[in-house]
């Protein structure tokens, strides 16, 4: 039996509540899945080594850096994305508590700073200030000095 | 001559917080930002960087990148064509096209780590990436010089040899110093010889990188008929279309640059780097769409960081609390090609004082690390810390309280700053003021808990701000709806406010304002978002549009009301004459019969824009036993002139305070004797996250800039400046010991407490 590496995984995963089956290349990451592949681009590139977390996203309701998770690995599993936080009803409370309290200025930070901050809120919906830094410390900002970004969770936890 | 105004104080929409029209995008993914843009065909560029911090190219050998499957194009410096020596305006730097050209593609040497050699385009990313590293570069390498002093040592390197330095006048050949300049007033010695305690101190600092959280990315379509389009994250379109024609050698016209999001720059992202290799690359593909992406190591060791350098620092004072002169040697690294903002901090250093005598002398100096840029108040940050340090061990020599020997010596209106030009309004006294009545400084530091000590530093800074050229277009629709175009790039919420200023105008709400960014074929040409112009010079655009609108709109109603125009009143959206009147967004509707549509469109170019000042206040813990540093309370005290948009106007400042806070405590080009960056990741690169930060508490105040109809002033810069001299002086206070160099880093603080 020889083994070859195949030039393509073919991968059936649940994006936003949408499915998608695709042929990834096996070096691809779920980053690059997702903007390259599924057009989603609202996920952001900033580092691609895991460190400022503008590609933060969902999988299986776990926060992970999406550049540094392949998209072939995501087969089976449920992945959410800026673009699925507001609904038709409308923007999600921290959406509306980013625009309300100007936690955004050039923005490119803010869907990773959003879903990691959901993430929070979905298991802890009061969490103290040090709390929310603490979680957040995985995403950089470098406009805001994080004074608005803590102030805007810290608003939306209480609705 | 400059318009001075006597600023409104009755505002409806100005000093309001309305959310931005471009916040739902940015809330919800939709935005496109330069990474974000696709175009169909589109292929992939990528490039490879040089290994070594000087060396010279002895051969390129591009053969097996070239026989791979998916390359469409190799380039190399070669397919560049020859531009001269020419400089132009790029925002808050001056480019020379030539030695711009050789830094984004190294000619015949690589002056740093990261140099780019050679590019590729290929079918996807990954091909071209692969492509690349087959590209074979066989260098002789040279001896590196990575700090001003081993760059003006004799015999040292030569960096750039085809470099004429300009010494005091004198053409210097065979030199890394670039320039010496200086400025100076008064008689220096006689003004020291008055003095009852003169100090002088040197300090160093490294250099430091703009942070912006987006990489620089351009995409590239160079069409059959010679016009080229670009998409590229940027703080000014305009300076994108001048460097790339320039660099590739075409008119300006023939490029048109698209406006997309950019995602911070900080000053970084008003030079080119990528669009002209795309632009070339898409040519020799034969008109395919390029798009380059950098990655973070390239955006650390090849993208403009702020200079570090040595800056010597003599101050004489009274034991009265005057001050009697200051001298100082600004020594800043330009990096690999000249080019620092020594001369911007020349103008700030000694700008917050009304000094007898100074003396300022500027040295701009290659070193073999990449070339500076502009970032935030270029220049007045390094210049801060070394006045203000000085300024408070005088203090503390002579007993005089902090605040008053600052408020006894301040800069105001008719001060002259120490390159000649006089202040108009200024607000540094009532910052100094408000500093000194504030909760902050009037609340005891508290007890450290065990292990620990507490310290508190102020610290002040100048800025001068920038006015240059900006276009406003409005057009009114039938339903009162303001459509704006603006030229500037919003980085912060500046759509909102420059059409906050608009509405004011025309007595609308904001959100009835829809501004968009158009491409520089669309709109007049707007400088860079940079050098906290925009809101100020922008925002006087559509200042000055909206009234030629209402002046339009007067001249169509006297038709309607069969009145002269000049019989028509205009204010709060209300036009009446003679016991008739009409709103603004009721006539809308209207006009069909006064001969249709009405629009208006304004450039404007105000030479000068009015400064900012700010004094700052930190409170900080030591950790004695590791060295840590805790910033606990921190207030920005700054004069906004006036805040078009508080929250917005609030969030430069926090901004700026966490930068500086970075650059005093972490940040740091940490080079290695091979002049490489050993630290070139956001991992080893250590800003601050929110975890190390506590909230920023700021105090607003609105000394109205008297050269804008609204008092407003810039205030994205200034911010960035007090926080180191403000934090290291609080380490002082925790710490017993003086600190001259940047970052103070827990090493630092622990080998200058050995044993206490």
């Amino acid at each position: 039996m020889t083994t070859t590496s195949p030039s393509m995984v073919h991968i059936k995963t649940t994006v936003n509540g949408q499915v998608h089956e695709l042929l990834v290349p096996p070096y691809m990451s779920l980053l690059d899945t997702l903007r390259e592949l599924i057009g989603l681009t609202g996920t952001k590139e900033g580092c691609l080594d895991g460190n400022c977390g503008a590609c933060t996203v969902s999988v299986n309701g776990r926060i992970v850096d999406s550049c540094l998770v392949l998209g072939a690995e995501v087969d089976g599993k449920e992945v959410d994305t800026i673009e699925g936080m507001a609904t038709p009803e409308g923007l999600h409370p921290l959406q509306q508590a980013f625009l309300e309290e100007a936690a955004l200025q050039c923005g490119i930070c803010t869907p990773g700073f959003l879903v990691a901050a959901k993430s929070l809120l979905d298991n802890e919906p009061s969490p103290s200030e040090g709390r929310i830094r603490h979680w957040l410390a995985g995403n950089l900002c470098r406009c805001t000095g994080y004074d608005k970004i803590v102030r805007a969770v810290q608003k939306a936890s209480t609705q | 001559m400059v318009a001075t105004y006597d600023a409104k104080t009755d505002y409806k929409v100005v000093g309001t917080n309305p959310i931005r029209h471009d916040g739902l995008d940015k809330v919800t993914g939709r935005a496109i930002y330069g990474g974000d843009v696709t175009v169909p065909g589109l292929i992939w560029g990528d490039v490879i960087r040089s290994p070594h911090a000087h060396a010279r190219i002895k051969s390129i050998d591009t053969s097996a990148a070239e026989a791979m499957d998916g390359v469409y194009a190799v380039l190399t410096h070669a397919d560049f064509p020859v531009v001269d020596e020419r400089e132009i305006e790029a925002g808050e730097d001056i480019v020379n096209l030539k030695r711009d050209q050789s830094n984004i593609m190294a000619d015949d040497k690589v002056h740093y780590k990261g140099h780019v050699v050679a590019a590729v385009a290929a079918v996807d990313r990954n091909t071209a990436q692969e492509a690349a590293s087959k590209i074979r570069v066989e260098y002789e390498v040279l001896a590196n010089v990575s700090d001003v002093d081993a760059a003006m040592a004799e015999n040292a390197p030569i960096i750039l040899e085809s470099l004429v330095g300009d010494h005091l006048g004198e053409d210097v050949p065979n030199t890394n110093i670039a320039r010496i300049f200086r400025h100076e007033f008064g008689n220096l010695e006689q003004a020291f010889a008055k003095s009852d305690l003169v100090i002088e101190r040197t300090f160093s600092l490294s250099m430091v990188h703009q942070g912006y959280i987006e990489p620089h990315n351009a995409t590239v379509i160079w069409a059959e008929d010679g016009n080229i389009t670009v998409w590229s994250s940027t703080q000014g379109s305009f300076g994108v279309r001048a460097q790339t024609a320039g660099m590739i050698g075409v008119p300006e016209t023939r490029v048109k640059v698209n406006y997309v999001e950019i995602g911070g720059g900080f000053g970084g992202k008003t030079k080119v780097y990528l669009a002209p290799i795309a632009a070339l690359l898409s040519r020799k593909s034969g008109g395919r769409p390029v798009k380059l992406v950098m990655d973070r190591t390239s955006v650390f060791e090849a993208t403009g960081p702020a200079p570090g350098g040595k800056i010597r620092m003599k101050v004489g004072v009274t034991r009265e609390g005057k001050v009697t002169a200051a001298d100082t040697d600004l020594i800043f690294e330009s990096g690999g090609y000249p080019g620092s903002a020594v001369g911007a901090a020349a103008m700030c250093v000694f700008a917050c004082y009304n000094w007898p005598a100074s003396r300022i002398t500027g040295y701009d100096v290659l070193v073999n690390k990449p070339k500076s840029a502009a970032y935030r108040a270029p220049g007045s940050p390094q210049a801060s810390f070394a006045i203000e340090s000085v300024v408070d061990e005088i203090c503390e020599e002579m007993g005089f309280d902090k605040i008053q020997f600052r408020l006894d010596n301040a800069a105001h209106e008719g001060t002259r700053r120490g390159d000649g030009v006089q202040f108009p309004r200024v607000g540094l006294e009532e910052c100094l003021r408000a500093a000194r009545d504030s909760d902050h400084w009037n609340s005891p530091l508290g007890d450290a808990p065990a292990g620990k000590a507490r310290g508190r530093g102020i610290a002040t800074a100048y800025w001068m701000n920038g006015g240059g050229k900006s276009t406003c277009d409005l057009m009114l629709q039938d339903d009162g709806t303001v459509m704006m175009n603006e030229g500037s790039a919003d980085i912060g919420g500046t759509r909102v406010s420059i059409a906050m200023q608009a509405a004011e105008v025309l007595g609308i709400p904001a959100e009835d304002i829809r501004p968009s960014i158009p491409d520089t074929d669309s709109i007049g040409f707007t400088g860079v978002t940079g050098g906290s112009r925009t809101t100020y010079a922008t925002g006087l655009a559509a200042y000055t549009a909206a009234h030629l609108l209402v002046d339009e709109l007067k001249d169509r109603l006297a038709n309607l009301w069969e009145t002269e125009s000049g019989k028509i009143d205009f204010a709060d959206g209300v036009f009446s004459s003679d016991g008739q009147s009409i709103g603004i967004q009721e006539l809308a509707g209207k006009l069909d019969p006064t001969g249709g549509p009405v629009t208006s469109t304004a450039s404007v170019n105000p030479s000068s824009a009015g400064a900012a000042y700010a004094a700052h206040i930190c409170d900080l813990e030591v950790d004695l036993a590791t060295g840590k540093t805790d910033v606990i309370r921190y207030t920005a005290v700054q004069d906004v002139g006036k805040a078009v948009h508080p929250q917005y106007a609030e969030g430069q400042i926090q901004g700026g305070v966490v930068q500086g806070i970075g650059w005093a405590l972490n940040e740091e080009y940490f080079i290695t004797d091979d002049g490489a960056m050993a630290n070139r990741s956001f991992l080893d690169y250590r800003m601050p996250t929110s975890l190390d930060m506590p909230m920023i508490d700021t105090i607003m105040i609105e000394v109205p800039n008297p050269l804008h109809p609204y008092g407003v002033r810039g205030v994205g810069e200034v911010p960035i400046c007090p926080p180191l001299s403000a934090v290291v002086q609080a380490i002082h206070g925790a710490t017993g010991k003086r600190y001259y160099e940047l970052p103070v880093k827990p090493g630092r603080i622990l080998e200058a407490t050995n044993g206490d």
